[in-house]
């Protein structure tokens, strides 16, 4: 009974999303995408964050990793191969998940944060002094990957409306796929790590390998955020890779509720149109930015989405 | 003597002497940890703090030192009213919400710098006693100031280690690193400890900024970018260590001035890749506590 | 008599300058209960954790079936069949008592991408493994279940590990004397299909359940051998049993 329930408000959600992509103008349209992109980008660090219990202040490394991958695929005047520049995005930011994951992974708690936001920024750094990266300006890409095969182009990327709804679609896609991950027996031993990694050790289990696998994953999904992000409007730059941006995403899995997959989204939502509200009220707009995320973290320790527990997927 | 081997021996001054400067930061960032169990990651902008505050009053009074000396008290004051109001909440907090509040606060703090100062780029001469530099060769000569700045860090680290060692505040610092229940049991106050803890590593990061002024200007940002190689400075050293902080300091201080110099191409990396070798051989650090 | 399935020899622990475990010789025999006592920091629980590889020893060797084990894992040593159960209950507090020992009996498993539900046969030995111990398969966060509740847990979850080697820490600590009875009556019917490895401080249950007692004291083995002959031991009695614990 309570299945069908969750499972009838997350089908209305997705036919509102629809619905909204026939109505909506222009300008809500890209605001909406590139909210979608960062649910996406959520949900994955909710996968380490909410299910693992691995805060990582350094998510950002793989989303930029995307966003540069597409760039150094995408010809100066033609378009990228959507089919091939997607997984390429996905594997390269999955690679760098791998590498520093082996070395991240064996530090434990605080070592864990100061660790990944140091990683994090040795991209940033990378990525601001080269020269043949563009620098602290950044690069373009130029012409929006193709989806063409065959002499048939199933969606124009170009176009706002159909930009949005592939990117709802792989929004969709993944979280159905991390609710199934969470549901599966390697996601339960995720979710045992978080709870207490030291007892599922003495049960047997190779914590370190499930965390790894976690991380790539979470890895991947991130870089998917930022092949996105590149493809809406181009710009790819340092920033990217910056601290500033995980800490964003880090707050949008706090702010809509850890642990749930549909907090992100939330949390998403939530602090975007937060962000455009103080950026269209002052040029400061950090400033009630930084004060609206201390008093969110001191008065809401759970995040909004605890009010809606009934609809949680979480563990039982 | 050869003017290369001289140049040689000027970078190991200069990479002596960021490090000593990066050690007063890292060693609060440490201490607070390490006592307090906080992870705050607004401690580089009480570097920055520092600085403009000391910017700020040296452009109204003239005296560097007279600046240093007002600025200092109010460093101090604005920590203990943070520690009060947004970090004494958290003690008991996952480090996932100590994270977010203190990056919030990076946001507030450094747009507060936008608004006070601007954004514009920054500089304090070096007062006339300290501004003249010691002939080495005929090309090569070495800045005065550079050496008094390394003479104080040295100093400051020296006291650190009296108190440390051989003071019942050292003491309860010790006890405190090992056992936050065991030091309340030998009735220290806890509370009190704490906010010692948290006013000196406040005090230790701004009077870097303050110092460093002169030769490395204030500049937004820099309260983070400080903040990001402490925290490598904290990760390679380990966790809660001082003697760790001090020598991994020194090494990325030389990593550094060296990598700039003689590799600038790969220059910034040296520091990151020198944690990723530590973090493969020791993840916890150089002297850091296995968990 | 059977061959050893789990053996320590000579097996020591420092942590600095303190000893907790002195060059500590012991055997494990399937279907025997060996039980070990001792006063508080005599390193029973040290020991415990030196055989179940969540510490590494500083000197000695461990073989289970033969084999070298010093210094493996406890991940590796766990997947072995060697399984312990905490004195301060150590159980999974988000989930309730049926996910907790079905997560025990997923260890044997391998954990692929497969549903967790579609895996019957593990809730089927978590089912089964509460009704031995007794527990009822609610609902509620581990959190919210009374503490005997939560000993009666641990050592399912411990069960539902399928070992070869039980390693009970105090099982029965806290207990009430009903519950006690139950627990004592389940430990003497494991050793059918089990070695069990038994520290505890309740006399009574050892004596009614220990083919072989030892006793340490101090970190080191003061005595060991079968129930009688230890209790009658002169220094045992001094060291120990004297002091009214019997």
């Amino acid at each position: 009974m309570r299945i069908s329930i969750e499972l009838a408000v997350l089908l209305a959600v997705l036919a509102g999303l629809i619905a909204f992509a026939f109505g909506a103008e222009r300008f809500y349209l890209q605001l909406f995408s590139k909210i979608m992109i960062l649910a996406i980008f959520a949900m994955s660090l909710d996968l380490l964050v909410g299910y693992t219990g691995l805060v990582s202040f350094g998510h950002a490394a793989f989303y930029g990793l995307g966003a540069y991958t597409l760039w150094a695929l995408s010809p100066e005047t033609a378009a990228a191969s959507f089919y091939l520049s997607l997984p390429a995005s996905m594997a390269v930011a999955a690679v760098a998940a791998l590498a520093i994951g082996l070395l991240v992974l064996r530090s434990s708690g605080v070592y864990f944060i100061m660790v990944t936001l140091a990683f994090s920024q040795m991209f940033f750094y990378f990525a601001q002094r080269s020269k043949s990266l563009g620098g602290s300006d950044g690069v373009y890409v130029n012409v929006r990957p193709d989806p063409t095969v065959l002499g048939f182009t199933p969606f124009n990327l170009g176009r706002p409306q159909q930009f949005y709804l592939v990117v709802l679609a792989l929004m969709v896609l993944t979280y159905v796929l991390l609710r199934y991950v969470n549901a599966s027996l390697f996601g339960r031993v995720l979710v045992g790590i978080k709870s207490n990694e030291a007892r599922m050790r003495s049960l047997g289990f190779a914590t370190y390998r499930y965390k790894l696998a976690a991380f790539v994953l979470a890895g991947a999904l991130a870089g998917l955020a930022g092949y996105l992000d590149a493809a809406q409007f181009g710009f790819v730059n340092p920033g990217l890779f910056g601290w500033q941006l995980s800490g964003e995403v880090l707050m949008m899995v706090i702010l809509g509720g850890m642990g749930t997959l549909h907090g992100p989204i939330l949390g998403a939502f939530a602090l975007v149109l937060i962000q455009d509200l103080f950026s269209d009220a002052t040029k400061h707009w950090l400033l009630p930015m930084g004060i609206f995320i201390i008093l969110a973290v001191l008065a809401l320790p759970h995040g909004i989405a605890p009010w809606l527990k009934r609809f949680s997927p979480r563990a039982d | 003597m050869p003017d290369s081997v001289v140049f040689f021996f000027i970078q190991v001054l200069n990479g002596v002497q960021y490090g000593l400067l990066l050690f007063l930061v890292a060693s609060g960032l440490t201490l607070v940890f390490g006592i307090m169990g906080i992870i705050n990651l607004a401690h580089g902008s009480f570097y920055m703090i520092g600085a403009y505050l000391t910017y700020a009053l040296t452009e109204a009074t003239g005296q560097l030192w007279l600046a240093i000396l007002l600025a200092l008290p109010i460093a101090i004051v604005l920590g203990l009213a943070l520690e009060t109001i947004l970090i004494r909440p958290l003690y008991r907090r996952d480090h996932l919400y100590q994270v977010l509040l203190t990056y919030g606060l990076i946001l507030a703090l450094e747009e507060c710098r936008s608004l006070l100062f601007g954004d514009d780029v920054h500089g304090v001469a070096v007062p006339a006693i300290f501004d003249y530099s010691i002939p080495l060769t005929g090309a090569l000569s070495y800045p005065v100031y550079r050496l008094v700045l390394s003479g104080v860090c040295l100093a400051l680290a020296g006291a650190m280690w009296l108190v440390v060692q051989k003071t019942r505040l050292g003491m309860a610092i010790r006890a405190g690193y090992s056992n936050r229940e065991m030091a309340a049991s030998l009735g220290i106050d806890i509370g009190m400890l704490y906010r010692l803890v948290f006013a000196a590593g406040v005090a230790l990061a701004a009077f870097a900024g303050m110092i460093a002024v002169p030769i490395a200007s204030v500049f937004p940002g820099m309260g983070n970018q400080i903040l990001i190689v402490s925290f490598v400075v904290v990760v390679i050293g380990g966790i809660g260590s001082i003697k760790g902080a001090f020598v991994s300091s020194l090494l990325i201080g030389l990593a550094d001035t060296f990598g700039q110099v003689y590799a600038p191409a790969i220059a910034g990396m040296s520091v990151y890749v020198l944690m990723a070798a530590v973090l493969l051989w020791r993840p916890e650090g150089l002297f850091g506590r296995r968990a | 008599m059977a061959e050893a399935i789990l053996a320590a020899r000579g097996l020591s622990r420092r942590f600095g300058g303190l000893t907790a475990v002195r060059d500590v010789t012991l055997d494990l025999r399937p279907g025997e209960i060996h039980a070990v006592i001792g006063p508080n920091g005599a390193g029973k629980t040290t020991l415990v954790n030196l055989l179940s590889g969540e510490l590494a020893p500083s000197a000695g060797s461990i073989l289970f079936e033969g084999h070298e084990i010093a210094g493996m894992s406890a991940p590796a040593i766990a997947q072995r069949g060697i399984a312990r159960s905490y004195q301060r209950v150590n159980v999974f507090p988000d989930f309730s008592a049926f996910e907790n020992c079905r997560l025990a009996a997923q260890s044997r498993v391998t954990s692929s991408l497969r549903l967790a539900r579609s895996r019957r046969d593990l809730a089927e030995k978590a089912r089964e493994m509460l009704g031995l111990v007794g527990l009822e398969d609610t609902r509620r966060p581990a959190s919210a279940m009374s503490h005997g509740e939560r000993r009666q847990l641990e050592i399912a979850m411990t069960l539902a590990m399928s070992p070869k080697v039980l390693l009970l820490d105090e099982p029965l600590a806290g207990m009430g004397i009903e519950e006690s009875r139950r627990m004592t009556d389940l430990i003497r019917g494991l050793a059918a299909n089990h070695a069990v490895l038994l520290v505890e401080h309740d006399m009574d249950a050892v004596f009614s359940v220990a083919q072989i007692l030892t006793v340490m004291v101090d970190g080191a083995v003061l005595a060991s051998g079968d129930p009688e002959s230890v209790r009658r031991n002169r220094a045992v009695q001094d060291a120990y049993l004297g002091a009214g614990n019997a």
